[in-house]
């Protein structure tokens, strides 16, 4: 389905904070990792082990200190911030541990706002997209509620339909389901990974939660800012249905 | 959502509805300052043009008279003084040497649109037993009436004038118990007598005039006031008002009369004029800065409670420039909607204020001058204030580190 068989390559990507000052400390000490296509990728290791920088990283939200990064084809090595914000718009879609809706706005206008920053306005055509998203996340009767009057589990999906509007190859989520029940987190991992079987989009997922990260293609551990040897029992690729 | 807004407008907008509280609070805030600078600005206006009007309409902006005549001490010997007392000669009737000569050349002007020279003095009008002291003007219509309308004031008879004709004020022509076709009879110090006949009555709508003005032809009162092929005053309009002083200088200058403007004459309202207008000016200023502190000071705060928002939105591909945007919308539509608003209250309150404070016998203080100018620059000047108050919350919504909003 995608041209790029590796969506995804970093190469010795170090990151340090607090360069300069007496403080400064390397949080990624070289990741180098690959990521086909089409995969379903499960990041776990302990808290602050540099999963959540590794993941800004990726989505060129943050820059690495050292190192390469090839997004979908582009080496993003030297790229400007126009460039960066372009090309994040376009291939990554994001969840957060802490959805981060925006409450301005309903359930149908947060999964639209994508599109209306990418296009610059909004058009009838985003609406029907939209409210297609939020059938398969189960949630067209919710679509004109503020998104403050959604459970956490429902703000959530809202938030994983927002992360596919520009129908993106990537989609990184940090914790989408940290701060949920275990039904709900289910319901957010299961239609996460549909979406992923269906349509083929790449999923990088952080998680603590041992038993969704069983489910994923595959399991890369993080542990001090390395790549820990990936634990047995991972599957080697992605998995066939 | 409206298909046709920008995502910057889409965006600003709903900011703004949400923060309610906000920003109804400096909404209002924005609407009186802005409703004070219009109805002030109203008002002012209002006072000048009226001023400007009687101006234009009813006197002549330039007038030329004889150079006054000067005593000079008497001197026997060079440098030695025998009468150190000099005394202000009486100021006769004088009429301005070659006036017709000095006439031609202001009229050749290009910035000299009328010019018309009379012959001024005072007389004494008598019908039967009846007598009043009134004052002549001797002119010639066709010059003369384009300077003072006379004609606009009539409320009997017409504004012929042969030379056996005389136009009176309306309270005079009550006093002496004179119709338009009575007679009556004018006699001045120097001599002169003619028996006129009344043609028109004025009103001017003041007492004082009504009681006094008559109008004559040139001739008339020329022989009336023994200055026969004389003028004693030579009255001239101009294109631009406020060039009068200049020209006036000018005219001066260059023959020998006395060039008094308009300006020069009324300096005092001109005084008036300006420290009022000063005054606007600061007024405006503080207003402008204070509305401009208040719109920024909510900005700062909503950029500072949207830190989330503004990450997201920028993680979603939202180029800084965008969320830049977003914050100086934001003061623009507040800046304008206040203006709009404040120009409602302004001119409400300045037609409320016209209709209860009146003169004593019922006519206005000041034209109501509403003009759609003063709306639409009241609207820029505030929509403008507004960005630029927003300039420093945007800039600082613009610099937000996504990385650092998500994390928390
Ligand atoms: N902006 C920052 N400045 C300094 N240190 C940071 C910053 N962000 C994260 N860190 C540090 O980097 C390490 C990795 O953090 P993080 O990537 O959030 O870990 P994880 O997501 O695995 O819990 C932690 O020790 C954290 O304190
Ligand atoms: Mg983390």
């Amino acid at each position: 389905m995608r041209s790029v068989a590796e969506i995804l390559v970093l190469e010795a990507v170090r990151k340090s904070y607090g360069i300069g000052t007496p403080v400064e400390t390397e949080v990624l000490h070289g990741i180098d990792l690959a990521v086909r296509a089409g995969e379903f990728l499960a990041i776990i290791g302990p808290s602050g082990s540099g999963k959540s920088t590794l993941l800004n990283i990726i989505g060129l939200l943050d820059r690495p200190t050292s190192g390469r990064l090839v997004i979908d084809g582009t080496d993003t090595t030297g790229l400007g911030d126009g460039d960066r914000t372009r090309l994040r718009g376009r291939t990554i879609g994001f969840v957060f541990q802490h959805h981060y809706l925006i409450s301005a706005f309903t359930a149908l206008e947060n999964v639209m706002m994508p599109m209306i920053v990418d296009r610059g306005r909004a058009d009838p055509a985003m609406a029907r997209r939209a409210e297609e998203l939020l059938g398969w996340m189960d949630l067209e009767r919710w679509r004109n509620n503020r998104v403050n009057n959604l459970s956490g589990g429902q703000q959530q999906r809202v938030a994983v339909a927002r992360a596919l509007a520009l129908d993106p190859p990537l989609v990184l989520a940090d914790e989408p389901t940290g701060n949920l029940d275990t039904a709900a987190a289910e319901g957010v991992f299961a239609r996460m990974r549909r979406i992923n079987r269906e349509r083929g989009t790449t999923f990088l997922l952080v998680t603590h939660n041992l038993a969704l990260a069983e489910r994923c293609d595959r399991i890369v551990e993080v542990v001090d800012g390395r790549i820990a040897a990936e634990p047995a029992g991972a599957h080697a690729g992605p998995a066939a249905g | 959502m409206n298909r046709w807004l920008p995502f910057e407008w889409i965006a600003a907008l709903r900011f703004l509805a949400e923060g309610r509280m906000q920003t109804v609070f400096i909404l209002g805030g924005v609407t009186i300052g802005v409703g004070v600078i219009v109805f002030m600005s109203a008002m002012l206006a209002g006072l000048q043009a009226n001023f400007i009007r009687r101006v234009l309409t009813s006197q002549p902006q330039i007038q030329l008279l004889p150079r006054e005549e000067a005593a000079r001490p008497l001197r026997a010997v060079r440098g030695v003084i025998e009468a150190a007392v000099v005394q202000r000669p009486t100021q006769r009737i004088l009429s301005i040497d070659q006036w017709q000569a000095i006439a031609a050349a202001v009229r050749a002007r290009p910035d000299v649109l009328v010019v018309a020279p009379t012959v001024a003095g005072s007389a004494l009008a008598v019908r039967g037993d009846a007598s009043r002291s009134i004052s002549v003007v001797g002119m010639d219509p066709a010059q003369y009436f384009r300077i003072v309308r006379v004609p606009d004031y009539l409320v009997a008879g017409e504004a012929r004038l042969g030379t056996d004709d005389i136009v009176v004020g309306s309270e005079l022509a009550r006093n002496l118990g004179a119709g338009v076709g009575d007679r009556i009879n004018v006699t001045t110090a120097r001599g002169g007598q003619r028996t006129l006949t009344v043609t028109g009555i004025v009103d001017f709508g003041n007492k004082g005039a009504n009681e006094r003005s008559t109008y004559v032809a040139l001739r008339t009162a020329q022989s009336l006031l023994d200055l026969v092929g004389g003028a004693t005053t030579i009255d001239v309009t101009v294109a631009d008002i406020y060039a009068a002083d200049v020209i006036a200088r000018d005219i001066a200058g260059m023959a020998p009369v006395k060039a008094d403007s308009w300006i020069t004459t009324n300096a005092q309202f001109f005084t008036a004029v300006r420290a009022q207008q000063t005054s606007n000016t600061l007024i405006r200023l503080f207003v402008g800065l204070s509305v401009a502190f208040g719109i920024a000071a909510v900005l700062v705060v909503s950029v500072i409670q949207r830190s989330k928002d503004i990450g997201i939105l920028r993680a979603m591909g939202a180029s800084r420039g965008r969320i830049l945007r977003i914050f100086l919308v934001q003061g623009g539509v507040l800046g304008f909607a206040g203006s709009v608003l404040g120009s409602v209250l302004g001119a409400g309150s300045l037609f409320l204020w016209h209709r209860w404070f009146r003169q004593a016998d019922g006519s206005e203080l000041f034209p109501l001058v509403l003009t759609a100018d003063l709306f639409a620059a009241a609207a820029m000047l505030a929509a403008l204030t507004g960005v630029l108050a927003a300039l420093a919350p945007a800039v600082r919504a613009a610099s937000i580190d996504p990385v650092d909003a998500i994390r928390g």
